[in-house]
Formats: structure tokens, C-alpha cells, sequence
């Protein structure tokens, strides 16, 4: 419990360096929104406007004042509001864009540690068999491609020339929204691709730390003790070497959570998925310098998040780090 | 008195006899010259693909000028020509050689990955060795500062500043790649550190009365060079692969030439909607083969540095030969 808070302490410390960076790297930049703005309207605007877009943004004030305005905002889950839906706040796009990209990276990322774990855990455990000479090295090749690039491929194979899925959106077009077996199904339909680009990216990583994970463990004393038992090879597998070397599996499973994340935007870009990637970019486009601070803080929000939940997990898988706390 | 011969001396097979039998040739004249660090990789099959490919893709970008047939950011030929004899590999929309792009973004994108690559790896040995060395309050803070870097997602906050530098040259994404990408190694560092700071030699050093940056230089660094080499790699493939999304989906400068912004240009200038296959090919293979190498040699690190997972590739072979002799090939 008391390494739980310590760890919760930290994605505070954390956030709040990233709360200060989101904060300091607009004002330090040369060229404010406001700046920009004008260019934008050149030169069209009164003072009063001036000063109204310059409260909007935040930027009246000294830099004191205007942290305390940007924090007592944040706390109230204010982003300002967006220029891309104007007058609709922030808030509305961010977390409407936020949840589509959960939805590919929580998926994708559940689909490829599942399939690389497993992997993994077979070919370690068959080392030198056929399917260890194939599969190893290929995710290793698969390891090094980049989302970008996978995602084209198959964007103009299964996409664009085989027609076989659709070249873009979340949803299709006149689709009611609903907890409906049609929707339901529309959804995935339109998911297929995306994650699958995920996937391909990021399954080998898993299987190849599996497979070393698992071979570093076979000459421990508990393995070796458990085969002098004589208990069956299932068992020693799954029960022994399996649990143990998925320790550091999990571990490493929320700090991948940033980078997979990382990928996801790229892929929304070309799968044109409605998530905080592809909004991001039309963002910039639009000089939308509220959705853009909001977009960083709510996916550094989440990848914290995804750790404090990949801290309790392993605590559930280790009973040595509870009994440590108790000690 | 001599001793009883349990077993009569000509059956024992001959070294020549097990060699052939587990199917391990002997080394060659070429690789015993190597040192013994050497060896283990250059037998590495994977590796020495890796390596290979690695030189191929940079002698193309080295001597890009020579090879090249075009000016790269020039047009030089009508717009979106399917390859030729004069365009080897097709033109894009704005008439610009793909084949001579491809050279020259391989400079770019090559260079930005190892520079990043080799900041991201300076930064992780300076804080990874100084926090597993020192202990104490300096690891906290600087443990602190590692475990930020590793949880703060890159691409967020690239994107915010993009939005601010608006056409970020991949000078500056590179910079921002390698602050944002030494988590890893300085973790991997400091542990390796903390290893081997209890270790007699370092000891030794110490009582000697050592200057403490000549121990950290001189006896603890070269002990992790396997892991400096390691984690080079990675960050290297990172850097290009990141690079190369970034670019990718238009944070870049798109008047600079890289395999990134020629994916951009291509992607914004719809050629795959067209068919314009030559435009998005190129680039996405050179990705792809860089990336593979770096992996490949990345691999072959990590075997020839752990050699449980080098006695992994011939333990089928094992297998067969203990069994043979009617031993118990459970042991592995």
C-alpha cells in the first residue's frame, strides 16, 4: 500500500512538471498565440478585440497571474475555447477525440501484449524449434516498422485496393449512435485497420521480451527445483517460469503506454480516425492553441494513469511487493 | 600404479567428430583475428545482416551526390512519372526524382537518427552513471528525473511545439528526440552501474585513492559498453522511426528532403489514391531496412553479451546429441 501511494505521489510530481512545461513552452516560444493571431487577421483588429483574445487565451496579466488563471482553469477541466468549434469549448472535441483514441490504443494495446506474451512464451519455451527460428527473427523486423509506414500498407492494400475495409472515419455516415448490435459492429468495422497497424508495430517487442525474460529465468533454483519435484512441464511453464517473467512485462507495459500512444497518432493521420492525432494536426493548422495544451496534458493525464494501474496489477502478480509494505 | 581406463581411449570421439556432428564450424582464419568481443558478433548471422544493410543504406547516403541522377529539390521531369530509364524510380507530383530524393533523404534521416541516438545515450550514461554511482540523494533526484523522462509521452508534447515552431527542421526534431528519449539507457545504465560499483576492482580503485571521474571513466564505463552499444541502437531506431512519423504526418519542414517528408508529400499529394505506387514505395523501404538492421544488430547484441540466449539457437542440436547418448536433455 504505502509503495501504491509512493508511486501516486510520483505521477503527481509528474504531471505537475508537465502541467509547468505546457505552461512555460508557449509563453518561452517567440510568438504567442496572440502575435500569431494578428498576422492571421493582419493587423485587423481593434485594441478592445486584442484585449479580448489575449484574456481569452490567458495572456493578460503578469506571468504570476496568468499561472494561477491557467491552473484555477485546469482544475476546473477548462481548456478555453476552441477555435476549430468555436463557440463550443474545448473540452467537448478533447475528450470526444480522447476517447476514440483510448479505444484504438486500450485495444490495440491488450491485442499485441496478449499475442507477443504468448508468443513469446512458446518459443522460449521450444527454443530452437521451427517456430522460434521463423517468428523470432520476423518480429524483430516487425519491431523496427514504423506505425507510419504500416499503416500506408495496409491503408492501400486492404483499403484502398482490395476495398475489403474502409478508408477512413470511426463510424460510417448516417449511422445512429447507440448501444446497438449494427453500431457496435460499424465501429469495429471501421477499427479493424488502425488497430491492426497497432498491433503489427508492437506485438514483437512483447514476444522478445517474453522469450529473453524467460530464458534468463529457466536456470533459477525454484525452476530447477520445481522440475526435481517432477511436476509437469505445463505447470513448471505457466505457474513458475510464465508468472514470474511477466513481472517486468507489466512493468514495461505502462511506460510502452506513452510510446504506443505516440504511434496511434500517426495512424489516426492516415486511417483519417477521428482521435486526439488526427485533431491535433488540424489543430495547428487552425492556430486552435487551446486544443493543442489540452491535448498534451489529457494523454500525459492518461499515460499516468495507465502506470498507477500497471503499479496496482503488479502488486496483485507479486506478493512480494505486498509483503515488503507490510514489513 | 596407474589408474584403471573406465573407457578405452578410441572411443571418444574426435573434436573434428563433434564438431561436425553439432554442426559448428570451426572459426576462420579472418574472425580469430578479431578480439574476443569481436568474434561472438561477427558469427552472428543476424547481426552481420544488420551491419551490412546498416553500410549499404549509408554508403547511399554518403555518396548520395555521386549517385544520385537528379537535383532532389528541383523538378526534373514532368509530374508523377512512373519509372523510367531517365527516373529509375518514377517523378512525384512536383516533378522531383524519387530515386535521387530517396539518396539524399537517407543523409537526413540517418544523420538526425544517430545524432539523436548518440545525445539520448550521452545524456543516459552521464545521469545513469552518476545516480547508480553516487546513491544517496543525488540517485533520488536523479532516479526522479528518469522516471519522468520514461512517462512523459514524446508526441504530445512535440506536437505542442510544432504548433509553435511551425515546420520544425529535423535539427530540431532530432534535439527534441534525444531529450525526450534517454529514460531507457540511463535506467539500464544505473542498474548496470549499481552492479558493479561493489565489484573488487572498483574497490580497489577507490582505496588507490582514484579520482572519482577516472573510476567512472575508466573502470566502470568500459565494463558496460555491450549496454552502451545496446542502447545506442535502440535509441537510434527510435530516433528514425519518430523522426520519420513525425515528418510524416507534417510536423516537419516539408522544403527539407527526408524519407519523412517524402511519406508527407506524398501522402498530402493523394498518390496512393492515384496509383502513384513509386512515390510511397521508396521511402517506406528505406524506413523499413534501416529499422530492420538496427533491430538486427540490436539482436545480435543482446545474444552475444547474454549467452543463454546465444545456447537457445543450438539447443535443438544439444538436444539430439545428449539423447543420442542416451543422456537427459531436460537440463536446459
Amino acid at each position: 500500500m504505502r509503495m501504491l501511494l509512493r508511486r501516486l505521489g510520483f505521477y503527481l510530481a509528474a504531471f505537475a512538471i508537465a502541467v509547468v512545461l505546457n505552461f512555460f513552452i508557449p509563453r518561452l516560444m517567440p510568438g504567442d498565440p496572440l502575435t500569431r493571431l494578428m498576422a492571421v487577421f493582419k493587423g485587423k483588429l481593434t485594441q478592445s478585440q486584442l484585449d479580448g483574445l489575449r484574456h481569452a487565451y490567458g495572456y493578460d496579466g503578469g506571468l504570476g497571474t496568468q499561472f494561477w488563471v491557467y491552473i484555477r482553469n485546469l482544475a476546473h477541466l477548462d481548456f478555453g475555447v476552441s477555435s476549430m468549434t468555436y463557440p463550443a469549448p474545448t473540452s467537448d472535441l478533447l475528450f470526444y477525440a480522447a476517447g476514440w483514441t483510448l479505444f484504438l490504443v486500450g485495444i490495440a494495446t491488450a491485442l499485441s501484449f496478449g499475442i507477443g506474451i504468448l508468443m513469446g512464451i512458446y518459443s522460449a519455451w521450444h527454443r530452437g524449434g521451427w517456430f522460434d527460428a521463423v517468428f523470432t527473427p520476423v518480429n524483430v523486423m516487425f519491431t523496427s516498422f514504423t506505425p507510419a509506414v504500416v499503416a500506408l500498407i495496409l491503408y492501400y492494400g486492404l483499403a484502398l485496393k482490395w476495398q475489403a475495409f474502409p478508408v477512413g472515419r470511426a463510424e460510417s455516415n448516417g449511422v445512429t449512435v447507440g448501444l446497438s448490435m449494427a453500431y457496435v459492429r460499424d465501429v469495429a468495422w471501421h477499427a479493424v485497420l488502425p488497430v491492426l497497424s497497432i498491433v503489427l508495430v508492437n506485438y514483437g517487442s512483447w514476444h522478445l521480451g517474453m522469450r529473453n525474460s524467460i530464458i534468463n529465468l529457466l536456470n533459477e533454483d525454484f525452476v530447477i527445483l520445481a522440475r526435481a519435484k517432477g511436476l509437469d512441464d505445463r505447470r513448471i511453464r505457466n505457474r513458475y517460469v510464465a508468472r514470474n517473467a511477466m513481472l517486468p512485462q507489466v512493468a514495461s507495459l505502462a511506460l510502452s503506454f506513452g510510446y504506443v500512444l505516440g504511434g496511434a497518432l500517426i495512424t489516426e493521420v492516415v486511417f483519417n480516425y477521428p482521435g486526439l492525432g488526427k485533431f491535433s494536426l488540424s489543430a495547428i493548422e487552425a492556430r486552435d492553441y487551446s486544443f493543442i495544451s489540452g491535448q498534451m496534458l489529457l494523454l500525459t493525464a492518461s499515460v499516468l494513469i495507465a502506470n498507477l494501474i500497471s503499479d496496482v496489477v503488479n502488486v496483485i502478480l507479486d506478493p512480494r511487493l505486498r509483503s515488503r509494505s507490510h514489513s | 600404479m596407474t589408474l584403471p581406463q573406465t573407457e578405452p581411449q578410441h572411443l571418444a570421439p574426435s573434436i573434428a567428430d563433434l564438431r561436425a556432428e553439432l554442426g559448428i564450424r570451426p572459426p576462420g582464419r579472418l574472425v580469430r583475428a578479431l578480439p574476443r568481443s569481436l568474434q561472438g558478433f561477427v558469427t552472428n548471422t543476424k547481426g552481420m545482416i544488420g551491419v551490412i544493410l546498416l553500410c549499404a543504406l549509408m554508403f547511399g547516403a554518403v555518396f548520395a551526390p555521386l549517385l544520385a541522377s537528379h537535383d532532389p529539390y528541383r523538378r526534373s521531369g514532368p509530374p508523377r512519372q512512373p519509372p523510367s530509364a531517365e527516373h529509375v524510380l518514377g517523378t512525384t507530383r512536383l516533378g522531383k526524382d524519387v530515386y535521387s530524393q530517396m539518396l539524399y533523404g537517407g543523409r537526413a534521416s540517418l544523420t538526425v537518427g544517430l545524432v539523436a541516438g548518440t545525445m539520448a545515450t550521452l545524456i543516459g550514461i552521464v545521469i545513469g552513471i552518476s545516480s547508480g554511482y553516487f546513491g544517496g540523494r543525488v540517485d533520488e533526484v536523479l532516479t526522479f528525473l528518469v522516471n519522468v523522462a520514461l512517462v512523459l509521452p514524446a508526441v504530445p508534447l512535440i506536437i505542442v511545439l510544432a504548433a509553435y515552431v511551425e515546420h520544425a527542421s529535423p535539427i530540431l526534431i532530432g534535439l527534441v528526440l534525444a531529450v525526450t528519449g534517454w529514460g531507457w539507457s540511463a535506467r539500464a545504465i544505473r542498474s548496470q552501474t549499481l552492479s558493479l560499483r561493489n565489484r573488487e576492482f572498483v574497490l580497489a580503485a577507490e582505496l588507490m585513492g582514484e579520482k572519482k571521474w577516472r573510476i567512472l571513466l575508466v573502470e566502470i564505463l568500459p565494463n558496460m559498453l555491450s549496454f552502451l552499444v545496446g542502447g545506442f541502437v535502440l535509441a537510434t531506431i527510435y530516433s528514425i522511426l519518430a523522426e520519420a512519423g513525425l515528418e510524416f504526418i507534417g510536423l516537419g519542414d516539408p522544403s527539407s528532403v527526408t524519407w519523412g517528408t517524402m511519406l508527407y508529400a506524398a501522402q498530402k499529394s493523394m498518390a496512393l489514391e492515384v496509383g502513384a505506387w513509386w512515390e510511397i514505395w521508396p521511402p517506406c523501404i528505406a524506413i523499413i531496412l534501416t529499422g530492420g538492421a538496427l533491430a538486427f544488430i540490436n539482436f545480435a547484441v543482446d545474444e552475444v553479451t547474454s549467452p543463454r540466449l546465444r545456447a537457445g539457437r543450438k539447443i535443438g542440436v544439444v538436444r539430439r546429441f545428449l539423447s543420442k547418448r542416451g543422456r537427459s536433455a531436460d537440463v536446459f
